[in-house]
């Protein structure tokens, strides 16, 4: 099978699941990205934290609602063009006031070679932002545990909409 | 005795479901389907939602997985479902036990001046559902198959998915509130759960 790589090693993701647990996610919706490849692969073998595959990353917005008026609590895993996926549903978000994560790695922006990802990438922000969530990007490694964390505290403790991007320099350059 | 060549009629399935199903959660799907729901009795079990086209099915997947041993139903029309046709392969991955799909398919999409919808022109939901691994899949064209249905309901040895052939009559609509953070709060507070 071959093996797709990003010029970076993402040895945040062990970290990241570790947080996860600690705020009782429950659920892991995905559309699989290499960014996000190992933090799917730690709930693959989790008893606590459950992948959800997923057809369309609209899916896991209704599934994150469904399962929030269960009292369990979802993050949903994609990448940036899976955000041109979400627009309407998104309105759920804000009309019932859902608390809602989501955790986008970005592709189409910093050394991007598939330009058919740049139209999506330039957008992500601005069309989450349009439908109502807060943006918190993250460039660093190191702040990627304090984003996520405070992301999660907010939108669990106080029914907050909030997407933290991933920047395609954090995360590199898919290796081709 | 029942004629049953006559097409059933949904107002009168939805409330023989709810009638059925006394203690399950219930998600209705935008436009007529959540007429229905209102229709046969407003309630704090059920989840109406207004918009959010394709997301009927999802919703149920979170909550049916959030808590297994909750019967959770679906009831959604054909144009909604099929905007959400993905959704059920999701949950055939999943399997969850206490999850019904059910859709009212008129075979148009009502809401918008019955335009016809794929199911008039021969696609088969039904179907869909087997190859997405349900472990139930029917088509409900009359009365007699309801009783099949009953037996079924509430969902316990899911997923179940069912398809009703209803009647393309244009009723009058019976509306729940808009508030989607009170129809959120009042669901939640049906579970034991507070407003944050």
């Amino acid at each position: 099978m071959p093996e797709i790589k990003n010029e970076n090693t993402n040895d945040w993701e062990k970290p990241l699941f570790e947080l996860l647990k600690k705020h009782s996610i429950k659920f892991l919706p995905f559309v699989p990205d290499a960014g996000h490849a190992d933090l799917i692969a730690l709930s693959e073998n989790s008893s606590a934290v459950k992948p959800v595959v997923l057809t369309t990353e609209e899916e896991g917005i209704a599934f994150s609602c469904g399962a929030w008026l269960g009292g369990q609590k979802s993050v949903l895993l994609m990448q940036s063009s899976g955000v041109g996926n979400c627009i309407n549903m998104l309105s759920m978000l804000g009309n019932c006031n859902f608390p809602f994560v989501t955790l986008v790695t970005m592709r189409g922006e910093f050394g991007e070679l598939n330009s058919w990802q740049i139209p999506m990438g330039q957008a992500t922000q601005t069309c989450l932002e349009a439908m109502g969530l807060v943006v918190h990007r993250v460039e660093k490694k190191d702040d990627i545990l304090p984003a996520v964390d405070a992301s999660l505290y907010s939108a669990f403790s106080s029914d907050q909409q909030i997407a933290v991007l991933f920047s395609q320099k954090l995360i590199g350059r898919k290796i081709w | 005795m029942v004629n049953t060549s006559q097409k059933l009629k949904r107002r009168t399935v939805v409330s023989q479901i709810v009638q059925k199903c006394s203690k399950a959660r219930i998600i209705s799907g935008l436009g007529s389907p959540t007429y229905d729901l209102h229709n046969a009795g407003d309630h704090e079990r059920n989840f109406y939602l207004w918009g959010a086209m394709g997301g009927a099915a999802m919703t149920g997947l979170g909550l049916a997985l959030a808590k297994p041993d909750l019967p959770v139903i679906v009831i959604t029309g054909d144009g909604e479902q099929l905007m959400g046709m993905g959704s059920l392969a999701t949950i055939g991955v999943q399997q969850p036990k206490n999850l019904a799909i059910i859709v009212l398919d008129n075979g148009y999409f009502g809401e918008t001046g019955m335009q016809e919808s794929h199911t008039s022109n021969g696609v088969d939901l039904k179907i869909i559902a087997e190859g997405s691994k349900f472990k139930h899949s029917l088509t409900i064209t009359n009365h007699s198959d309801m009783q099949v249905l009953f037996k079924l309901l509430p969902p316990s040895e899911g997923p179940l998915f069912v398809n009703i052939k209803v009647d393309n009559e244009n009723l009058n609509r019976s509306l729940p509130i808009l508030d989607g953070v009170e129809l959120k709060n009042r669901f939640r507070r049906s579970l034991g759960f507070e407003p944050k």
